[in-house]
């Protein structure tokens, strides 16, 4: 659950990009940024002595980090839309600036001049008032759980919602698959493809902060690949929020598998190393995008900048 | 419109144009490519401003500064190239830019509504909730049109809308057209094929190299004045070709199959034809009945499941594109972006493209550019191949005529055995289409075969010897053009003839 609930709300922010028609390969350094500032905000907070409630501190927190995550994003957002240039390289420039970042300004505030930026893990609660006494799903979801696991399934549900039952959505998913025809009834292109970064910049924010906040004490300048996974889980979700649901628990829990398979009573009489179930996650990835790619429904228009004059 | 001038740097697109739509009218805009339509239907839609001239609506001056204010003033258009989502269903595509909205989320039922009461009201058979993707041309258009009136626009502007549908399809159009202006709505209707205007149209405005020649009532006029002021010539509608008795045969095609790899389905059915020198073959077909992968079978483009071709004397049913181009086959293929020319090259290169390898041309793997040049001015020379900087041309700047020229020039020059023309005049104008007219019934008379596949039944009986026609991947009826009528033809190429042919 730790590690499916990350994926899934960055890949959906990948989603809202890629089907108004930019390809966000900047997952990776828009999760940085947000964890790095989102953290840093707890421990500041923390440090301070401030009294403040444990959920209330991580829902600011998530705040602040997709506020970065939507202004890193303006960046990719105006060079990919406005200055047409070749989204694949000024995604990259992100994924390469963002660990810099984190490194150098994380240095500069830690009083021992480490890049690990420390904090304490006030947000666990042990059960659900009420939910977590039910039988077998209250201990599956109720108990030992963090806000942000419900705050995954929200984000879900309201991104179905605004893709295929609003009126933004239709426009939204118009531009990434035939831009000319959105034009041609009035539709701004620019501008829905500018809110489809910009989704996806706050999405893949606090999916940066989400990934951090439960498995770890410190943050490190790295999201360990989960933005490239995400993006793996879009295309294997073929752009669809539900179908990105499924494919994030099942990356989730191979990297759960992974995770836990030294201590899996099973799993650790197998003589097959470790290092193997952590390899697993990224050899299917790339083993089922080889036979899933031919069928891909990916948005016509992905990746190709708009330009108006085109036919 | 009164008076419309637009420039462009070194060339005047539009020349004081005036055109008048009268209401409840079907009035054709008549032009070779590149005389100035699309840029007069741009300034009407303010994409671009003209450098004088007024546009006027029910008397009153407008202005017009994109094309949010041409939908406000209730014009539309259908776009040559639709502009529909594919996979966004019919409807979707209808409300899409005008949604409806309930507290916040679209309503769609309302819409529907008010589709399926156009749909009833005007004959335009849609499934609203069918994906584009997996409906016809012919409803995509319908979808187009209906897209139009949701908007409820007066003044309705079709764009050479007949060029990709089938015959019949073409004829339900113009019912459709003659419906919506016994409603009251006005209609411009942007075309170069002069039976169309014939049938529909009440008045024509005739444009040539942007400048406006003039408006005629078509009733009192004929096909042969139209192209003659569209053109600025006199020009042979009818095709005149010398009686030839033809020779032996060229190419045996046999139980030629193609499969689809995904479906397994025979795309190419057990396809057995022969073309025999002197001889004009034309298969003839509705867009996607299996044509393009016949084609492919045949020059190597794509490995053919089954069946041989013997090209004279010689098996190549399992040699490569190249070793068919030596063996005598020469193709003009039916896109000639995709597979006839580098659009990035320049003229010469494209010339050069199917001998750059033979010794003339190269030294041990290094070009000859010298002979490469002096090759490409002889065939613009020869094949009149017009470009703005001769052989330094990039070919992508040069008009779809010319592109099509270089491209004959090529494939004729080589001297084949058989020539396989798909589609070769297809977006071409009258003058255009002519000269490969010509060019073809040229290499008839120097003995080639030609394998002609069309999708227009004027060619396909026109200039050929002999017509078969494909449905579903399998030939169902092989005529002769002299005795066989348009309407026969088009019954054929509907699939429904099959039974009384194969018997």
């Amino acid at each position: 659950m730790f590690f499916a609930i990350p994926l899934l709300i960055v890949a959906l922010g990948g989603m809202f990009s890629e089907r108004s028609g930019v390809v966000n390969i900047a997952l990776e350094g828009l999760m940085i940024f947000g964890a790095f500032t989102g953290v840093v905000f707890i421990g500041i907070i923390q440090k301070s002595g401030a009294h403040i409630d444990g959920q209330m501190l991580l829902l600011l927190a998530v705040l602040i980090a997709g506020a970065v995550g939507a202004l890193v994003s303006l960046a990719h957002a105006y060079s990919a839309i406005n200055m047409k240039a070749d989204q694949i390289i000024s995604g990259t420039a992100i994924n390469m600036l963002a660990p810099a970042f984190a490194i150098f300004v994380g240095r500069r505030i830690s009083e021992k001049g480490t890049q690990q930026v420390h904090f304490e893990d006030w947000f666990r609660f042990d059960s659900v008032p009420k939910l977590g006494d039910l039988p077998i799903i209250g201990d599956l979801f109720f108990k030992n759980a963090y806000l942000t696991t419900y705050l995954g399934f929200l984000i879900l549900f309201i991104s179905w919602i605004v893709l295929y039952k609003t009126r933004f959505g239709l426009r939204l998913r118009s531009c990434g698959e035939h831009p000319q025809a959105a034009d041609s009834v009035g539709i701004n292109v620019y501008k829905m493809r500018y809110a489809g970064v910009i989704i996806s910049g706050i999405l893949a924010g606090i999916g940066g902060l989400v990934f951090v906040i439960p498995t770890s004490r410190e943050f490190n300048a790295t999201v360990s690949g989960y933005g490239f996974l995400a993006l793996a889980v879009l295309i294997f979700g073929q752009w669809k929020p539900l179908r990105i649901l499924f494919t994030a628990f099942f990356f989730g829990l191979l990297k759960a598998v992974a995770a836990s398979s030294s201590g899996l009573p099973v799993l650790k009489d197998i003589p097959i190393s470790s290092y193997f179930y952590k390899m697993m996650p990224y050899v299917i990835t790339l083993i089922v995008l080889t036979f899933t790619s031919k069928n891909s429904q990916a948005p016509k228009a992905e990746g190709i900048p708009y330009d108006k004059g085109g036919r | 419109m009164l008076g419309v001038t637009k420039k462009f740097p070194g060339i005047t697109a539009n020349d004081n144009i005036t055109l008048q739509l009268k209401k409840g009218e079907i009035h054709a805009l008549l032009g070779e490519n590149g005389a100035g339509k699309s840029t007069l239907m741009s300034v009407l839609f303010g994409l671009y401003q003209p450098e004088s001239g007024i546009i006027k609506k029910n008397g009153q001056i407008v202005k017009v500064n994109g094309p949010n204010d041409a939908t406000k003033l209730g014009i539309g258009m259908v776009h040559q190239h639709f502009k529909l989502v594919h996979n966004f269903t019919v409807l979707e595509n209808i409300v899409l830019g005008c949604e409806t909205i309930k507290n916040g989320f679209l309503s769609m039922g309302a819409a529907r509504k008010k589709v399926l009461d156009f749909s009833q009201e005007y004959g335009l058979e849609v499934d609203p909730q069918a994906l584009i993707s997996d409906i016809t041309v012919g409803m995509q258009q319908r979808t187009e049109i209906l897209k139009m009136l949701y908007r409820e626009n007066e003044i309705l502007i079709f764009d050479e809308p007949t060029a990709v549908l089938t015959p019949q399809e073409i004829t339900d159009l113009m019912v459709i057209m003659k419906n919506l202006t016994n409603q009251g709505k006005s209609i411009l209707f942007i075309t170069h094929k002069l039976n169309e205007i014939q049938a529909v149209a009440d008045r024509c405005t005739v444009l040539r190299k942007g400048k406006y020649i003039d408006t005629v009532v078509v009733a009192q006029t004929d096909k042969e004045k139209l192209s003659e002021m569209m053109v600025g010539r006199k020009v042979t509608l009818e095709v005149k070709k010398p009686l030839i008795e033809p020779g032996k045969v060229i190419v045996d095609v046999n139980g030629l199959t193609v499969k689809n790899r995904l479906s397994g389905k025979n795309i190419v059915n057990n396809v057995s034809f022969k073309v025999r020198e002197g001889e004009i073959v034309c298969i003839a077909g509705i867009d996607g009945n299996g044509q393009s992968e016949l084609v492919y079978a045949l020059t190597g483009l794509m490995k053919a499941d089954n069946g041989c071709i013997i090209l004279d004397g010689q098996d190549i049913s399992h040699t490569t594109v190249r070793a068919r181009g030596l063996a005598g086959m020469a193709h003009i293929p039916e896109d000639r972006h995709k597979h006839g020319l580098v659009l990035d090259y320049n003229l010469a290169y494209n010339l050069a493209l199917q001998r750059y390898y033979e010794p003339h041309f190269q030294n041990k793997g290094f070009l000859r550019y010298g002979e490469i040049y002096a090759y490409a001015d002889g065939l613009i020379e020869k094949y009149d191949i017009r470009s703005g900087q001769g052989t330094k041309t990039p070919v992508r700047s040069m008009s779809g005529g010319n592109q099509q020229k270089a491209i004959i020039a090529r494939e004729i020059d080589r001297a084949p055995k058989l020539l396989i023309a798909v589609q070769p005049t297809r977006g071409l104008d009258v003058g255009a289409i002519e000269y490969i007219h010509e060019r073809l019934i040229e290499e008839r008379s120097k003995g080639k075969g030609i394998l002609l596949l069309s999708l227009e039944l004027e060619e396909a009986l026109g200039i050929s010897d002999r017509t078969l026609v494909i449905f579903e991947g399998q030939i169902v009826a092989d005529v002769d053009p002299q005795d066989v009528t348009y309407q026969e033809l088009g019954l054929y190429m509907a699939g429904s003839g099959r039974k009384e042919a194969m018997a």
